[in-house]
């Protein structure tokens, strides 16, 4: 069954390796990119142009994000009833202990610090799909 | 990468499970993949969350990085255990995993709206939680960024 993931970010690079590493990692994934936070929420909340957007079932979300920041869009998803399920899970270049911190706190289902190497970054995302999309249990969309 | 703030690099993981078996299986499995991981054991709900709030007879008890928790469990259900950590400020920054035998829908979504951090289902082969375990030892204490121990108290 095909995966619908969600990635938040605005960095044009990492969504290229995402979007290459996950095509290498023979899952069925249909991958939908958020370039800031606004649009993160719109197509969450099926706003505008969204209107047809899919429930995702994973997000993969950076912290550091134009117009709405990662955290304010972490605490929206957690705080809503019907988002709140969907495993979200950080992927950011920070490794503060702050930010790991106030991301869980936030309940963010894991953090993850993106690696600066190229092929650190293959292997995180290969492992990311490997863990989330094939060995958890994802809750059953209620459309 | 950084050491998780505490001073030894150990890994304290709290395995919550009344099926002795299962619990074996677990210690042996981390034995033999990361000599670093602690595994402590509460086999129902109220020891879990003693183990937890450092109470009674696990005063010393050390703040677990990780917690492993059974569904369905004697005194204190699985799911109340997990309320209660994630409703909790000190303890809701700790990654708590469901593994549980149970595949039904309604127990996976609940998971998820008590906000688990993720669910996996207990498969009933050796070989199978062997490899689980392995999973989970990868993803959550090598891949995984978890809090600072010095940061969460």
């Amino acid at each position: 069954m095909t995966k619908e993931v969600l990635l938040v970010e605005d960095s044009p690079g990492d969504v290229r390796l995402t979007l290459e590493a996950f095509r290498d990692v023979g899952i069925d994934v249909h991958l939908h990119v958020a370039v800031d936070g606004v649009e993160a929420v719109a197509f969450l909340n099926q706003e505008g142009t969204y209107a047809s957007a899919p429930r995702p079932d994973f997000i993969l979300l950076d912290l550091n994000l134009p117009k709405m920041d990662g955290r304010q869009v972490l605490a929206r998803i957690k705080n809503d009833e019907s988002l709140k399920t969907i495993p979200t899970v950080i992927l950011t270049t920070s490794d503060a202990a702050a930010d790991v911190a106030n991301s869980y706190q936030l309940q963010a289902n894991c953090y993850l610090t993106k690696p600066v190497q190229l092929d650190e970054f293959e292997a995180l995302v290969k492992s990311i799909s490997d863990f989330w999309l094939r060995k958890v249990k994802l809750p059953r969309p209620v459309q | 990468m950084i050491a998780n703030g505490s001073s030894e690099n150990g890994k304290d993981v709290l395995l919550v499970e009344d099926n002795p078996g299962d619990a074996r299986l677990a210690r042996e499995s981390f034995r033999e993949i990361n000599r670093s991981v602690r595994m402590h054991l509460a086999s129902d709900g109220l020891e879990a969350m003693d183990f937890l709030r450092q109470q009674g007879t696990h005063r010393d008890a050390p703040r677990p990085d990780l917690i492993l928790l059974d569904l369905n469990l004697p005194k204190m259900d699985g799911r109340e255990v997990l309320a209660l950590i994630k409703g909790d400020e000190k303890l809701k920054k700790i990654p708590t995993i469901v593994l549980s035998s149970s595949e039904t829908d309604a127990d996976v979504l609940i998971s998820y709206q008590l906000q688990a951090n993720c669910y996996l289902r207990k498969p009933a082969q050796w070989d199978a939680f062997d490899s689980l375990v392995r999973d989970i030892n990868l993803f959550w204490l090598t891949v995984a960024t978890l809090t600072q121990r010095t940061l969460s108290k």
